[in-house]
């Protein structure tokens, strides 16, 4: 891997070290309100300065990095789960099955995404009643962008098996006696681990985007609970006169997508260098 | 090339329905209902109202009643808006919605093809270096990111163009940068990688051994060859640009779609959000079908189905 690559890799680790110590980086909880220190500047005492209630933003920044990455990785990770299963039944079984498997995807492809995200985590939300409210947010947000982003996962997945079931290697196993099953689970899926692996890398990125997003429009994580988008939507309206409340979330999304971005470009060199644009979108 | 485009047309009303159907389901499932406020209605007028708007009726028959409205173009009324028709509200809010995306979609397209090309040709010079850094920038930053910014540099302490609300031609320009910065710095890396791809082909080797000039070889050859994978991006970019995104509506305070359907979901205003939603999804299949065309008309290798038999 590149050292542009490590450099993201770098990144992205200080990113979830700060995510996962959250509160005890900075020693304030990133809810607790000091009415006596308000939209403070940064300071020795507040890393990143303090918000309109005198919320330490360091802390807040940290506990948005927590929600940001949770839905966004869980989300990735579900999408993956229903996209490579989709897609390599449609690759592998081929004909009428792969032919209506498909249909169904362009109906799903031809419905606007921050609609439909919007309306699914209305709806999960209603589901959810008995959790907790950050969680149910986080959760009903996680699962409607999964349930948009796998889509993506499907065509791509769909197509590389049906390449690979052409391969020699492939009809060399299937003559040893191996079982559809096993076929598909030990030796075709884990040869398309290399893309695979670098779609993910880019559709963290772009559900972070998202989320935030969404998140910034209010439709997403509410307050007083922290999310990148949340805090810039909370800083917008002090632009002028505070104009640190909306730098610091601002520069959080802008370094982690960028980070994702560097490590996903030197890994698709490195693990896929016949399709070059193939994990982008 | 005109039965291809009807059969895709009648393929999208389909679409269309499904579309319709799904999001009727969708928002009923929804809890709450749009005359739900603070302080309870009390129930004779709650009973009126909703009789006014047929609520009281089983679902399939509302469902039924609905599709017969869209049959005859008649999206129904708006709740939250008393008095005012859907169809109204929304052409209201389309064509700003669309003049925005369509100046962002072009600015992209343009900006996006020109700086890949330019860098593609260059590959390795410290131009292309340049343009890289700056597209891996660009699609790293969110919309609300780019428009703060925007807004507090060039709208407010510079004062060269207006910070928000939609009165007149400049009014339009920061928001569709804001909206273009993205799409043109991933159309640039789209471009340049196509770029490379053929700019070490024969044909284009050939072009030059027979004396063709430069910079024919480059927009004649290169380009257009290069052009394709560029294009099937445009479907899904355009439907998002034309329907305008809501953060930047929300950010300059333009009157778009976006801002209604963010506040008829909350507000439970079910037809709004139905005629929003077909909306865009008629715009996706149109600007899917135009791509498609606009794929055989730049290759006319690829035969559309149905055609030439």
């Amino acid at each position: 891997m590149s050292p542009v690559g490590w450099a993201g890799a770098a990144l992205l680790s200080g990113l979830l070290v700060v995510a996962a110590l959250g509160d005890a980086v900075s020693g304030y909880r990133f809810d607790a309100q000091d009415t006596t220190a308000r939209l403070e500047g940064p300071s020795r005492a507040h890393w990143m300065g303090t918000d309109a209630l005198g919320r330490d933003m360091f802390a807040r920044i940290a506990e948005g990095a927590r929600v940001s990455l949770l839905v966004a990785v869980g989300s990735t990770a579900a999408a993956l789960v229903i996209g490579v299963g989709y897609g390599a039944l449609a690759g592998y079984s081929g004909g009428r099955l792969d032919g209506a498997l498909m249909r169904a995807l362009d109906v799903l492809y031809s419905l606007p995404d921050v609609l439909l995200i919007v309306l699914l985590t209305e709806l999960f939300q209603a589901f959810l009643v008995n959790t907790p409210d950050l969680y149910r947010r986080l959760l009903a947000l996680t699962l409607a962008l999964a349930l948009v982003s796998w889509v993506g996962v499907a065509r791509l997945v769909r197509g590389l098996v049906l390449q690979a079931r052409e391969e020699a290697w492939v009809e060399a196993a299937r003559a040893t006696g191996v079982g559809t099953l096993r076929l598909l689970l030990r030796h075709i899926l884990p040869n398309l681990s290399g893309p695979i692996l670098v779609t993910a890398t880019f559709r963290v990125p772009a559900a972070i985007l998202a989320e935030s997003t969404i998140s910034f429009i209010g439709l997403g994580i509410q307050p007083p609970f922290a999310s990148w988008g949340v805090l810039a939507a909370d800083g917008f309206p002090g632009l002028r006169s505070y104009p640190h409340l909306i730098l610091w979330p601002s520069l959080a999304v802008l370094v982690t997508l960028l980070a994702f971005h560097l490590l996903g470009d030197a890994l698709r060199e490195s693990l896929d260098p016949r399709q070059r644009q193939r994990g982008a979108a | 090339m005109i039965r291809y485009a009807l059969l895709r047309l009648l393929q999208g009303v389909g679409v269309l329905l499904v579309v319709a159907t799904a999001t009727f389901a969708l928002l009923r499932f929804l809890p709450g209902g749009p005359f739900d406020r603070e302080k309870a209605l009390p129930p004779e007028i709650l009973r009126n109202v909703e009789a006014r708007y047929h609520l009281d009726e089983p679902l399939p028959l509302q469902y039924v009643r609905y599709l017969g409205g869209l049959a005859v173009g008649d999206l129904g009324p708006s709740y939250k808006y008393v008095g005012r028709d859907v169809a109204a509200i929304l052409a209201d809010a389309l064509p700003t919605s669309a003049a925005l995306g369509g100046l962002a979609l072009a600015l992209a397209a343009v900006a996006g093809v020109a700086v890949g090309l330019v860098a593609g040709v260059r590959r390795g010079s410290a131009l292309d270096r340049a343009v890289m850094v700056m597209a891996l920038v660009g699609i790293s930053v969110p919309g609300f990111v780019l428009g703060a910014v925007l807004v507090l540099v060039v709208g407010l302490y510079l004062g060269w163009l207006p910070a928000a609300l939609w009165e007149g031609p400049w009014y339009a320009l920061l928001p569709a940068v804001t909206l273009a910065a993205l799409p043109a710095a991933y159309i640039a890396q789209l471009t340049r990688s196509s770029v490379l791809e053929v700019v070490d082909r024969d044909f284009v080797r050939t072009a030059r051994a027979k004396g063709v000039p430069e910079w024919r070889v480059q927009t004649q050859h290169v380009l257009r060859n290069a052009l394709l994978a560029v294009v099937t991006y445009f479907g899904p970019l355009m439907a998002m640009l034309l329907t305008g995104s809501f953060v930047v509506e929300v950010i300059f305070a333009v009157p778009g779609m976006g801002r209604f359907f963010v506040t008829a979901v909350t507000n439970r205003d079910y037809p709004l959000v139905l005629g929003a939603t077909l909306v865009y999804g008629g715009l996706i299949v149109i600007s899917n079908l135009t791509v498609d065309l606009i794929y055989a008309w730049l290759d006319p290798r690829i035969r559309l189905a149905g055609e030439g038999r």
